[in-house]
């Protein structure tokens, strides 16, 4: 079963389901015995919280190699998972990679600790333009270890030329029944209120009500909204056009070369995952070591080779083909790039009331 | 004569502790936590305040969610039905097989749970999507078919048009068909396994027709294997949520979609609670009405 193996799976789709059915996965790097501790009198051990597919395949060895240090990695598939795990008290995770909403949110919420620049000096190889964002200013608490950002995915041979509009996602029956929406209500809203040339944040009640208005009438052409398997659902033919975000399909891409990835004129909603240490953290000083190890320029290399995700690491792209550089999927045009933002985190009452909002767009 | 379980006080306490104690701390209460979230009030972003307010249940009877648990008792119901018209004849061909092709039966029914529900989601989706395997073999027959057409000189077919088999009602409902069928086939067969089959002889003996023979002396018979089977079908059918997620459309979702979704990114949990224990009352009800029936049903013998 192709869709369930390789590298096709992202790690934002197949643990999702994954751990919907309740299965947990853990890995353990080998032991060496015999390495000198990273320094701090912690003992050389560090519990890392990560996405899934989302390291180099030899990363944690080499970090091992470096430091001494035992790295056990444990997989989580949504934000709301790591949220749901922190709320309760820390077990015990010194690293963890929380996306840009949820720094905000877990700054808010006091679950993860400032960082230490000092003891992190490969932060000079982050692009700078990474370094104040909206949502963790002067960049006190996270550290950038990708980007994403949504778009649509299409079959080249289904779609007349390039669909560079949200129009034939949110208000057109151009492609009924060959489309797949997500299914994250505040993407959903948010995107629809970009494609009425609002910003993604502060949109306005009145606003959301006609977003509301607008997807009801939308919905008969729509085949479904996914849950994060978008790039399946194209992959197979099922759908031609789907809102996804734009590592996934250029996972697919590399598959077929009649899959396309467009980030519409509007603009679009821009992810970032962070390297976050978690108040409770055990081993803090292994924690930024291991933080200052992912941003060396060679280390992000081989977790840009493997993961095939934008990486906000300007020293370790330039160390990448060009194949992966000039890849306009994954690095899409700085025109249109200019015109994405950040989902700002806008409080507990609105992530519920979004979620309404899409309930009855769904029961309509 | 059995013994009175009042006089080994002891032995029974130390056979039922064990179960009781892993009872309490991870069943009761945890539900119990769940159930007074259902009254409390989000502060903040990590905090519940349990302030006995019932505004999470005025919600939850709001028209919309309503319809959806409309919704969800239908599809359930239905899937229910289908279930068990399509289980009682398996049922019954099992009990009547030969001793030896009956183990081997009873183990195909229970086969499918060896693999994971996700996998067995993943792999209907295989098989009912655009280009899946029903597509594909409808495709080729109709090929076939036009060539034999062409070949007549009758016409031609037009392009094969794919049926639309995924992402809608009905890929939600067979797929909850093919997950509980074995929930309904085990307690039917072990319903009718103990039929006294000297019964239908008599019957049949005496003039009944088999469809008669079935309807006037098997069915009443195995009505509490019919009961407990609609029941133990019923109940997980309702509260499913990863087959309408992966298989449904874009209007196809249950209301245990709704709970999972206010327990995580709408990060709602008091009312992601009252949802579900809302659900959690209509089981106890679909229960009690299990129970009052097969006792009404034990008292005039």
């Amino acid at each position: 079963m192709s869709m369930l193996s390789g590298r096709g799976a992202s790690r934002r789709s197949l643990l999702t389901v994954l751990g919907a059915a309740a299965v947990g996965v853990s890995f353990t790097a080998c032991s060496q015995p015999g390495a000198a501790p990273a320094g701090g009198g912690e003992e050389p051990k560090l519990n890392f919280y990560n996405w899934d597919t989302y390291i180099g395949d030899t990363t944690l060895a080499d970090f091992k190699k470096a430091s001494g240090v035992d790295v056990n990695m444990s997989l989580f598939a949504t934000n709301d998972e790591l949220f749901a795990k922190l709320k309760a008290g820390n077990p015990g995770f010194d690293v963890i990679v929380p996306s840009n909403e949820f720094v905000t949110r877990m700054t808010e919420a006091k679950l993860i600790q400032p960082l230490d620049a000092s003891k992190i000096p490969n932060l000079k190889n982050i692009d700078p333009s990474f370094m104040n964002p909206d949502y963790d200013p002067g960049r006190k608490m996270s550290v950038p270890y990708t980007w994403l950002v949504l778009g649509i995915g299409y079959r080249k041979s289904k779609v007349k030329g390039v669909p560079d509009s949200w129009k034939w996602l949110f208000d057109s029956d151009a492609y009924k029944g060959k489309i797949a929406l997500v299914s994250e209500s505040a993407d959903l809203v948010r995107l629809a209120a970009k494609y009425k040339g609002h910003s993604v944040n502060n949109i306005p009640p009145e606003m959301v009500a006609e977003i509301e208005k607008m997807l009801i009438r939308q919905k008969p052409f729509v085949k479904a909204f996914h849950e994060d398997n978008g790039q399946d659902m194209l992959l197979s033919g099922e759908v031609d056009l789907v809102l996804e975000y734009n590592g996934d399909i250029a996972q697919i891409m590399s598959e077929d070369p009649d899959i396309g990835f467009v980030v519409p004129k509007e603009g679009s909603l821009i992810n970032s995952d962070n390297l976050c240490i978690p108040v409770g953290a055990p081993r803090p000083n292994n924690a930024h070591a291991f933080i200052n190890y992912l941003l060396d320029a060679e280390a992000g290399k081989k977790i840009s080779e493997t993961i095939l995700y934008p990486t906000p690491n300007a020293a370790a792209k330039a160390l990448m083909p060009d194949s992966y550089r000039n890849n306009a999927a994954i690095f899409p045009p700085a025109d249109v790039m200019a015109k994405c933002e950040y989902g700002a985190f806008e409080g507990a009452a609105k992530a519920s009331f979004y979620e309404e909002v899409v309930t009855r767009v769904r029961a309509a | 004569m059995e013994q009175h379980w009042k006089s080994a006080k002891g032995l029974f306490g130390a056979v039922l502790g064990p179960p009781l104690f892993w009872l309490v701390l991870f069943f009761m209460i945890p539900m119990g936590i769940v159930w007074l979230y259902s009254f409390g009030e989000n502060r903040g972003l990590t905090e519940i305040a349990l302030t006995g307010t019932f505004s999470n249940y005025l919600r939850a009877f709001d028209p919309l969610y309503l319809k959806i648990f409309v919704k969800s008792v239908g599809i359930a119901g239905l899937t229910t039905l289908i279930c068990l018209i399509i289980g009682f004849p398996v049922a019954l061909a099992i009990t009547f097989a030969p001793p030896k092709a009956k183990t081997w039966l009873l183990l195909a029914v229970m086969l499918p749970f060896w693999t994971n529900l996700l996998i067995r989601t993943y792999a209907l989706i295989a098989v009912l999507r655009t280009e899946g395997y029903v597509n594909q073999s409808l495709e080729w027959l109709w090929n076939g078919l036009g060539a034999v057409v062409g070949v007549l000189g009758v016409g031609s077919l037009g392009p094969f048009q794919p049926l639309e088999l995924l992402h809608n009602n009905f890929a939600v409902v067979l797929g909850l068909v093919y997950v509980h069928l074995p929930f309904m086939v085990l307690p039917l067969y072990s319903a009718l396994d103990r039929l006294d089959t000297s019964l239908l002889e008599a019957s049949l003996d005496l003039g009944a027709g088999h469809l008669r023979t079935l309807l006037t002396i098997v069915a009443p018979l195995a009505l509490p294997g019919i009961a407990s089977g609609v029941v133990i079908t019923f109940i997980p059918a309702l509260g499913s949520y990863l087959t309408p997620d992966l298989l449904g459309g874009p209007d196809s979702q249950m209301i245990a979609n709704i709970i999972e979704r206010q327990f995580k990114r709408a990060n709602d949990w008091p009312f992601g609670a009252a949802l579900a224990f809302l659900l959690m009352y209509m089981t106890f009800i679909a229960i009690a009405l299990q129970a009052m029936l097969s006792r009404r049903r034990r008292e005039p013998s």
